[in-house]
């Protein structure tokens, strides 16, 4: 079963093209023991012409040319894969960083060319497991053409399984009116996408540092970071539902066993171990080492597997509290773990499984969910990765929504939002949904 | 689908000053292209600001992107009431880079008074503007921006200037309008230069999208600093050549002439605000993203701009220093393009354009040094735009242009107000405005008004500077 996938903007469309690249890698490494792997990969995330060329299942939008060309022509000099030569679509003038922009003019503007891109990309799938679409949320056209986009999908098919995986900017700013743009996506994409998830490019960036010791950290070391963990996600895994095949459904297996309550849509994702190549070559891991680290970082919501705090441990029953703040133990409403590599099936897992990690009100049978497979992903000869709905993104988002309410509150920038046709209410319903969704987030215990 | 081409932009310059400064641009831009294009293709960093005619087609000529550079005209339009000084540009070496259509001339000048420019030539000459305007968009694919140059204290820049502007947002309101003011010293020679800014600032506050207020004295500072280190400096610190904002950098027109020092500053200005426009970088800053991330209101939207490095010095430094150097700088009110000191007052937003060899990690190094000593406005701490565009201009291995929004031209804006009021109460040169067919005294009354209202906008934001202001009370809904 295929994933389509819609990169938009220049964020979606970089990372997109930085995942394509590390998926086509993955799935054409060499082994007979990877054969399988390898063709439900390719079958996944490719379409094959008549001599054999891998060609992604990808839409490529932007509203200026230069990234959109930038990534077709680095995809076509790999020589493994390329995207396809009518699968792109741009303009020349951009969103000026403005989500109303993106959203009430360009998006409107262009949709009948971008829904049939879709639609023929669609069509090529034997089966469709699903909808992606890539962005950021902090420019214009990621996010206000992203949210339009994604709306006339989930029109066009509204059966079928939408995960809209954005990348949120440093908090420090990258664009003035970022808050806005990301408060106004949010709230729309709450309402039609399954399920949410979320790389933040500060935790991406410490990681460049931190772990893989990069000095002059560059937007294509982020971009790769994210493409590596998002791969880890979405290639092949055999599940408790698929009956040692891998899954045909990888999509509505993850929103199913994650995104069960509208209320909670927001999914967090953590790799081990990220490492640079050079020291790849000398670390050896095991499964329990591994898998204590990626629980302690889950319950002390470290992002990283640097700095974990060993002290903090899932509170009794009667400590429980609905808390913003917390006493720094992160409770989650579910998780799956997904563990690729030599031994897996040794991999214990009871730990994810303790209910002391979970909020009261899913029994942790269903809590908890773990897909498995023992092809090595991407050079990592053990890696695991967990993929969260849980308060992980409940303080970056409260700071989000902070941010942009103090700016709405003296109503700087609203004219130029105003200009293009979205109105004050617009952004009062916005601002409300996300504070529901912060409170829920908040009260999770 | 997919469209190659950049954006393009049309420099409109309107009077005596205009038209100097706006040949100090083109100019010095035709260098900087000629420094990167050495392959003779029209290219796409070309086209934003030139054509390229080949007069041996029957059709008009005009060549698209990718072949070989034939005639490099300027997407520009000329207009001034006075022959001088476009006379001058078609006997010069621009002559080339200019064709009839392009120009509006009348002889007589509009004797320093803004209503015989806004309101004779003005009504006068409204077809042919608008016909000149159209004929330069048309020759756009994809037209993105007019930028405005002219001064504040005449009659032509300032009143026939001001009128096009209004032009342009009734004929073109989609395209975004940047102007490039300059506003007289206080000791100016024209007697009745307040009056005539004060009337233009109206329009400038109603009609432009962003304007970039230059001063003239600050220009005189910037030039005798210059003039000074070139002469006197410290011993063994050598200006390199060609390398100082005010020199012409030997382009076409070879020798200097008396204003061409102030001049090319401001050319300057316009060459690094558009670099982002004509070159490509890692991070690339739309022109119609400067005016969304700077304006906050819409009538706040006077952009301070400073310039650095004003020299590069001939020994070689230690490129870090000198590169957080430059970042120290764009703050320090020696650099400012008006007497202001932003570092005292309030930012509303700032935006860092950098040219040149400088990585994303140096730009963030530098933000983070130097926000604490800059105060920004409680709703925006973090009020910072940015841009890299990797050509940095000729002489220099880098440059950065800031724009802040700052409250810091308050002052300017209630000088020019005083200075307006000495006149206006004594009634001096009245009658020669109110002579002006279509001209009367509640122009006069409105126009102070409407920069009064301006400056409270200010000095409101003003007192809540230093103030810990409390987070707004979020909002809770029911549950």
């Amino acid at each position: 079963m295929s994933i389509v996938t819609v990169q938009l903007g220049q964020c979606g469309n970089q990372v997109g093209h930085e995942l394509f690249d590390i998926i086509c890698s993955d799935a054409q490494e060499g082994g007979r023991e990877r054969k399988v792997y390898n063709t439900a990969s390719c079958e996944r995330f490719f379409h094959r012409t008549a001599h054999g060329d891998l060609i992604a299942r990808a839409v490529l939008v932007d509203m200026e040319p230069k990234v959109i060309n930038q990534s077709i022509t680095r995809a076509a000099k790999s020589g493994r894969w390329r995207y396809g030569e009518e699968s792109h679509f741009s303009q020349k003038q951009g969103s000026g960083n403005n989500w109303a922009n993106g959203y009430c003019v360009h998006g409107p503007r262009h949709r009948d060319v971008v829904e049939e891109l879709v639609r023929r990309e669609v069509e090529r799938c034997d089966r469709l497991a699903g909808l992606m679409a890539m962005m950021s949320v902090a420019g214009g056209t990621g996010s206000g053409v992203g949210t339009y986009v994604t709306q006339c999908v989930r029109d066009i098919y509204p059966k079928s399984f939408i995960l809209n995986h954005l990348t949120w900017p440093y908090g420090t700013g990258e664009v003035i009116v970022q808050n806005y743009n990301s408060v106004l996506t949010l709230a729309h994409l709450y309402q039609l996408s399954d399920a949410i998830l979320v790389h933040e490019n500060d935790t991406v960036h410490k990681i460049c540092g931190q772990l893989l010791n990069i000095k002059h950290i560059s937007f294509g070391d982020v971009n790769g970071v994210i493409a590596h963990q998002l791969g880890s996600v979405l290639q092949p895994a055999l599940t408790a539902d698929s009956h040692g095949a891998y899954s045909r459904n990888p999509l509505g297996e993850l929103v199913s066993a994650l995104a069960c309550h509208p209320e909670y849509k927001l999914l967090s994702v953590c790799t081990i171990p990220q490492m640079s190549s050079a020291s790849m070559a000398y670390s050896a891991f095991s499964w329990p080492g591994l898998l204590k680290h990626l629980r302690q970082m889950l319950v002390s919501n470290t992002k990283m597997e640097e700095g974990i705090d060993w002290q903090v441990r899932p509170p009794a029953g009667s400590e429980r509290t609905g808390s913003l703040t917390g006493p720094g133990f992160n409770t989650s409403l579910a998780n799956l773990l997904i563990l690729r590599g030599k031994d897996v099936y040794s991999a214990e897992t009871a730990g994810f499984e303790d209910p002391g990690l979970y909020s009261s009100w899913l029994p942790s049978g269903e809590a908890f969910n773990s897909w498995k497979s023992p092809v090595p992903f991407n050079k990592y000869a053990k890696s695991a990765t967990l993929v969260s709905n849980s308060r992980a993104l409940l303080r970056p988002l409260d700071n989000m929504v902070g941010k942009a309410w103090n700016m709405f509150a003296s109503r700087a920038y609203i004219h130029q939002y105003i200009k293009f046709g979205i109105s004050e209410e617009d952004f009062l319903d916005s601002f409300a949904s996300l504070e529901q969704v912060v409170s829920s987030y908040s009260q999770l215990c | 689908m997919c469209c190659g081409a950049m954006t393009q932009s049309v420099v409109v310059q309107v009077g005596q000053c205009g038209n100097q400064v706006g040949c100090r641009f083109w100019d010095l831009a035709l260098r900087e292209h000629a420094h990167i294009n050495k392959k003779g293709l029209y290219d796409e960093a070309l086209s934003s600001f030139f054509r390229n005619v080949d007069s041996r087609k029957s059709d008009g000529g005009a060549c698209g992107v990718g072949g070989r550079i034939q005639h490099l005209k300027a997407r520009a339009v000329l207009v001034d009431m006075e022959e001088g000084v476009v006379n001058e540009i078609l006997q010069g070496p621009l002559r080339e880079v200019f064709d009839s259509t392009q120009l509006l001339t009348d002889v007589s000048g509009s004797g320093n008074n803004w209503a015989v420019g806004h309101m004779t030539y003005g009504s006068a000459y409204r077809e042919q503007i608008v016909d000149t305007l159209r004929k330069a968009a048309e020759h756009c694919d994809c037209l993105q921006c007019f930028f405005l140059i002219h001064s504040m204290g005449g009659g032509t820049g300032s009143g026939l200037g001001t009128r096009v502007l209004s032009l342009l947002e009734e004929e073109f309101p989609e395209v975004c309008r940047i102007v490039t003011s300059i506003y007289p010293s206080a000791e100016d020679d024209v007697i009745t230069s307040p009056y005539n800014s004060i009337l233009a600032m109206r329009e400038l506050t109603e009609h432009a999208d962003c304007v970039l207020p230059v001063e003239n004295q600050s220009l005189v500072d910037i030039v005798n600093k210059i003039k000074h280190m070139s002469h006197g400096g410290k011993p063994g610190c050598v200006i390199k050549r060609d390398s100082t904002i005010i020199s012409g950098q030997g382009g076409l027109s070879g020798a200097e002439k008396p204003f061409d020092a102030m001049n090319n500053i401001v050319a300057n200005l316009l060459l690094n605000i558009t670099s982002s426009a004509r070159f490509e970088g890692p991070l690339n800053m739309d022109l119609n993203e400067i005016a969304m991330n700077l304006v906050p209101f819409p009538r706040l939207h006077y952009l301070v701009p400073s310039l650095t490095p004003l020299y590069t010095l001939a020994d070689v430094h230690v490129p870090t220093r000198r590169l957080d150097q430059m970042f120290s700088d764009a703050f320090s009110k020696d650099h400012q393009l008006i007497r202001a000191d932003p570092k005292h007052s309030l930012y509303l937003a700032c935006a860092l354009m950098v040219r040149g060899n400088v990585q994303v990690s140096d730009l963030r190094r530098n933000i983070e040094r130097l926000k604490p000593s800059l105060p920004f406005v409680s709703w925006n701490q973090e009020g910072w735009k940015t841009g890299l565009c990797s050509v940095p201009p000729v002489g220099h291995s880098h440059s950065l242009l800031a724009l802040a929004n700052n409250t810091c031209v308050k002052p300017t804006f209630m000088e020019l107000r005083e200075r307006f009021t000495k006149l206006y109460r004594k009634k001096a040169h009245l009658h020669h405005y109110l002579n002006v067919e279509g001209m009367e005294q509640s122009f006069f009354s409105e126009a102070v008004s409407s920069l009064s209202s301006l400056i409270e906008e200010y000095h409101h934001l003003d007192a809540t500077k230093g103030r810990l202001m409390p987070d707004a009370p979020r909002l809770s809904i029911a549950r």
